[in-house]
This record gives C-alpha cells, sequence and structure tokens, in this order.
C-alpha cells in the first residue's frame, strides 16, 4: 500500500471515529479516548527505538514531560508577558524538537556501550529532569502548574473535542512514520542492528548514526505526546507527569502487542488503555497498573512476539518469517541446555 | 551559605558513613550485572521488599530489623535462585534477554511497587532500634549511629562476600562463570546452577540492604526509584563487579551527594548519581578498578 492511500484510509476511520464519538454525545469519551490516543503515540515512538532497534528506554515519562514542562514555560512565558496566544500543533513542535535534541544527546553519550547502559542511563534520565523540573519555579517547581483551559473552541465546541481530535492526527502521523521506517531503508539498518549489531558494523551499516536517527525521532514523538498534555489535565505536578506509569505502559503496550511491525503497538494500546480505562473507573487505578505489569511479565515470558505473533503462529504456524529473527543462539557452542 | 571547616568534615564524614550503606546497596548488582550481566534492574525493589519485611517483623515483634534481615537472606536467595531459573528458562536459553530480559525486570520492579503500594499505602515506614537516635561526637565530629551502624554491618557483609568470591571454590566458580561459560562447562561445572547461586546471593544481599535502608530513613514503596541511578552509577564508576572497587565509588558517591546538600540542598542529591552515571560512561566506561 502506498504511503498517502495508507494515510487517507486513517484520516477516514479518524474522522468516522471522531463523528461516532460526537453521535455518543457524552464528553467522557473524548477524556478516555485521549489518554488512549496518547498511549498510542508513546508505544508506537517507544517501539520505533525498542522494537525495530533493539534499545529498551525507560525514560518515556522523561520525554513525555519534556514536552509537557515546555508547553508550561511557553505558557508562563506568555501569560507574563501578554503574547499571543499559540495553537497547541505549535506547541506540539516545540515540545517535540525539546525532546527530539535531548534524546539526541543521551543517545550521543551513551549508545557508544552496550545496550544494558542506554537503558539504565534513560532510567536516571527520569530520576534527574524531574529533580531538575521540581527544582525550577519557573515551572511551578514541586507545587505543580496551572494551566487554565479554555472552555469552548470555535467550531467543534467543547475544548475536550478539540484535544482529542490533536492527539488522534498525532497518533496518525506517528503511525504513518512508523510504517515509512518499516520499509524504507533506514528500517533495515534498524532492523540489522536488533538482530546483530556487530555484523551490521562489519557489513558498513552505520550504526551509531541510525541508532541516534532513531533515538531522536522516538524523543520527538514522546515530547510532542506530551505537549498538549497540561491542556488536558489543568494541574500539572512532577511526581505524577513522571510517573512510573507511563514509562510501563509505553514499554508494555508495545511488547503485548508485537514489536517487529507498526500494529503492534497500535493493537497493544489499543487494547490496554481501552482496559486500563475501563479498570480504572470500575477497579481503582492502582488495580489496573498491577494489571499492566503482570500482563507485560507473563506475555515477556509466555508469548515474546506479542499478539502479533501468536496471531501468525495461528495462522501460519511459522512465526520466524514473519519476525524476521535468526536463532543465533541455538547454533552458538556452549549456550545449549 | 556560610562555608566553614566544620560543616566541610562532617558532611565529608557522612558521605563516608552513607557511602558505605550504598556499598551494601550496590553489592547485589555487582554481583548480577557486574558478574553475571543480567541486568537486574528489579533490585531496588527487592531492598524495598527487605525494607517492608524488617519493618514487619519489627513492627509486630519487637525483632532488631539487621537480625531480622539477616534470618531473611535464605528466603531472599530461594527467591532469587527462583527468578534466576525463570530468567534462564525465558530468555537466556532463548538468546532474547537484551529487549525482553529487561521488560520482564522492569515489570517485576513494577509489579512489587504497586503491590506494596496496594498492600501498605503511600505512608512513609519506620522501625525501632537502640542505636536510632543516639548520636558519637568526637571533637566536631557528629556521627549518628542510624548510620555508623548499616555502614560497619554492610563493610563486613562486602568483605564476607569479598572473601567468599576469592577463597571458597563456589566464589570462583562464580568468578569463572563471569570470564568463559564454556571453559567452566570444560571443568564438568554447570554454569547455570553457579549463576542460579550467585542470583541467590545477589537477592540475598537485598534484604540487608533493605534493613539498612529503613534505619536510614523512612520508606515508603516508590523510594526505591531513586536508588537505580546510584546503584548503576555505583556499579559502572566501581568498574562492573569488583566490590572494592563499588566501597571506593559508593563512598566517593556518598561524599559528593552529601556535599551538594549540605551547600546546594537536598532536593538536588538525586541528580547527582546521573552526572555520576553519565561521566562514568563518557569518560571512563571501564570505572575506577576496571577488570
Amino acid at each position: 500500500m502506498r504511503t498517502p492511500v495508507f494515510l487517507l484510509i486513517w484520516l477516514v476511520i479518524c474522522a468516522a471515529v471522531f463523528a461516532a464519538a460526537l453521535g455518543l454525545g457524552n464528553d467522557y469519551i473524548f477524556f478516555a479516548g485521549y489518554v488512549v490516543l496518547q498511549y498510542v503515540v508513546l508505544g508506537t515512538a517507544w517501539n520505533i527505538l525498542g522494537g525495530y532497534c533493539g534499545y529498551v528506554n525507560f525514560g518515556s515519562a522523561a520525554f513525555f514531560a519534556l514536552g509537557a514542562y515546555s508547553t508550561v514555560a511557553i505558557y508562563r512565558l506568555i501569560t507574563e508577558h501578554e503574547f499571543y496566544r499559540m495553537p497547541i500543533p505549535v506547541l506540539m513542535l516545540i515540545g517535540g524538537i525539546v525532546s527530539g535534541i535531548v534524546g539526541f544527546g543521551m543517545g550521543y553519550l551513551t549508545l557508544r556501550l552496550r545496550g544494558a547502559f542506554f537503558a539504565i542511563a534513560t532510567l536516571a534520565l527520569a530520576v534527574v529532569l524531574q529533580t531538575l523540573v521540581v527544582n525550577w519555579d519557573y515551572v511551578g517547581g514541586s507545587r505543580g502548574a496551572y494551566i487554565i483551559r479554555p472552555e469552548q473552541i470555535e467550531p467543534i465546541g467543547n475544548y475536550i473535542r478539540y484535544l482529542f481530535l490533536i492527539m488522534m492526527l498525532l497518533a496518525v502521523a506517528a503511525i504513518t512514520i512508523a510504517r515509512l521506517i518499516e520499509h524504507s531503508r533506514l528500517g533495515y539498518g534498524f532492523a540489522s542492528i536488533r538482530d546483530d549489531e556487530l555484523a551490521a558494523e562489519a557489513s558498513g551499516v552505520p550504526t551509531l548514526r541510525l541508532k541516534l536517527v532513531a533515538t531522536t525521532i522516538s524523543g520527538a514523538l514522546m515530547g510532542m505526546a506530551g505537549a498538549p498534555f497540561p491542556y488536558y489535565i489543568g494541574y500539572l505536578q512532577p511526581s505524577s507527569t513522571f510517573g512510573l506509569d507511563y514509562a510501563v505502559n509505553s514499554i508494555a503496550m508495545p511488547l503485548i502487542g508485537g514489536t517487529t511491525s507498526w500494529v503492534g503497538p497500535l493493537i497493544g494500546a489499543l487494547l490496554l488503555g481501552s482496559l486500563q480505562q475501563i479498570a480504572t473507573v470500575t477497579i481503582s487505578s492502582a488495580v489496573n497498573l498491577l494489571i499492566v505489569g503482570f500482563l507485560l511479565v507473563i506475555f515477556v515470558i509466555i508469548a515474546p512476539n506479542g499478539i502479533i505473533g501468536l496471531i501468525h503462529t495461528y495462522l501460519q504456524r511459522k512465526p520466524e518469517d514473519f519476525v524476521g529473527r535468526r536463532r543465533v543462539e541455538a547454533e552458538m557452542p556452549g549456550q545449549a541446555p | 551559605m556560610v562555608f566553614s571547616f566544620d560543616l566541610l568534615i562532617n558532611a565529608v564524614v557522612s558521605g563516608i558513613l552513607i557511602g558505605g550503606f550504598y556499598a551494601a546497596v550496590t553489592s547485589g548488582v555487582s554481583l548480577s550485572f557486574g558478574i553475571l550481566d543480567i541486568v537486574n534492574i528489579a533490585h531496588p525493589a527487592f531492598i524495598i521488599l527487605g525494607s517492608y519485611i524488617a519493618y514487619i517483623a519489627n513492627a509486630t515483634l519487637g525483632i532488631d530489623p539487621i537480625l531480622a534481615a539477616i534470618a531473611m537472606m535464605p528466603v531472599f536467595y530461594v527467591l532469587g535462585a527462583g527468578i534466576y531459573q525463570v530468567y534462564y528458562v525465558s530468555f537466556e536459553k532463548r538468546g532474547q534477554e537484551s529487549l525482553r530480559g529487561l521488560a520482564f525486570f522492569f515489570g517485576l520492579l513494577f509489579i512489587t511497587e504497586v503491590m506494596l503500594v496496594l498492600y501498605f499505602g503511600v505512608d512513609y515506614r519506620y522501625v525501632e532500634a537502640r542505636y536510632i537516635g543516639p548520636s558519637w561526637h568526637f571533637a566536631m565530629l557528629d556521627m549518628p549511629l542510624r548510620i555508623l551502624v548499616p555502614c560497619l554491618v554492610s563493610l563486613v557483609l562486602i568483605a564476607s562476600l569479598q572473601i567468599f568470591l576469592t577463597r571458597s571454590f563456589l566464589g570462583r566458580a562464580v568468578m569463572a562463570v563471569a570470564q568463559d561459560q564454556l571453559a567452566l562447562r570444560l571443568m564438568a561445572v554447570d554454569p547455570i546452577k553457579i549463576k542460579r547461586i550467585a542470583f541467590g546471593v545477589s537477592i540475598a544481599t537485598a534484604s540487608l540492604a533493605g534493613a539498612f535502608l529503613i534505619i536510614i530513613q523512612p520508606v515508603e514503596p516508590s523510594v526505591g526509584r531513586e536508588y537505580i541511578g546510584r546503584i548503576f552509577a555505583i556499579c559502572v564508576l566501581g568498574g562492573m563487579g569488583s566490590l572494592p572497587g563499588t566501597v571506593i565509588a559508593a563512598m566517593l558517591l556518598g561524599i559528593v551527594e552529601s556535599l551538594t546538600s549540605t551547600f546546594y540542598g537536598p532536593s538536588w542529591a538525586p541528580a547527582v548519581s546521573f552526572g555520576f552515571l553519565l561521566l562514568t560512561l563518557a569518560v571512563r566506561p571501564a570505572g575506577l578498578l576496571g577488570r
């Protein structure tokens, strides 16, 4: 399928979803839907680095919060100096640029080492950025920051509908980018890094450059997902914005869905995101996090290729062709059980 | 901010004492990550679990937290051995430890934390013991016993670990597993069994480290996250698996953190370890006493 056609199909689906949500006449559906879509973006962004390149990023919350806090900083700047109000897409762009730069820097410092160091560094990055934000009074410090959300917006009515629409478009953009990468030279380069970095390097794949491209794109998308968040939540607080639940969700969703194609994070985020929304309303928010944790652990143990892998095993009984992972370990001496 | 010699010396001494405690916290990761190459990011969660067990023993039975932790070490050992078995069968054997193994430990970290929140809530818990409260005074030095006692016990723990690793057959086998599994197999030793034992020992240290933690500061379930950066910063700086290196790195980090919180404010302290980690990774990835 050509990319424009792909994009068109998704835009039609989006229009249908939006119309259906409007038809239900309950604005709660937008509040819940926004969170699910936000996870679609986060999961897809995580998967560009984690699924395609095989580098685990535990700092999704940090990149997300960077986007959110750049919005807060701009908001403060505007309200203090009576600037022209910035539309949310511009804020998203700024959030994306900030997170992209941090992602690049992070990758530059740690990606030359073994993969595990990158993972640990991202985990620590979240703690440090949180420390910086807590100590930065301009964006509210540890007390948090208030953002006043406009009540209405022309011509769609309630502001949450506007946020929902924007997040939906961002999700489509993220999925399209992921799909584009998958079928390009870049994607094949990423896959070669994931399968055997040393062999890729030896065959002339510019691994460091490719990894930096991946961290930058992935970080930027996460920042873009975070930028409208202050307007959604109204009150932004460091401990919840940097919370572990964003990190866990954006890892769990692609791993549960399947990491090797753009479909996986989408399925994972839609399933897990909706499940969480339902569990939050019906049971409690702590229990829904527990569900995610257990699902993550169970899936990585029992179904390493996620739901997509399960479907493919069922349809073809040959997941290896689809997933494209070589079974190196079986041929290595001394590794056999 | 008035700079005084008194303040400086006290900050350095308390940094060294805290560093002794950090060394105990890190020793488990030095074993699992440094020697066995298992990136156990769930280690802080086991430490918090140890804290809560010490808390329960102390609150209900009035047992000294350190003694309770020592009594619990075999249980933690079994837990660790069990986790390694799952990890081996599901990831190491299939060669998927990099991505899915990490996600597995991350899931464990998260599950432990959420379960503790569900069971104990997010209130801070603390323990009671004779040495919590009083401190020793030497000239201008102030040494709170609640930090001194964990520091000393932790040094004993690390010394015994070091003796175990360098003097006993089993310990040497653990060191050998890190170097060459195939050679070990040729000596008719099962590397998986050795790794299981070593991982069990590494989790067993978390029990004791948890008791130290709750003696030093009140604990709530998410405290462990602050230690992830610290633990790995120390482990990498110490040279991945070298216990003497771990002690030196832990004390260095302790001193720098204590100076930072004395002269800039405690809210900046968590950032120090990350700065340390990044600096180490960028400048000297092999650590201070690299193998």
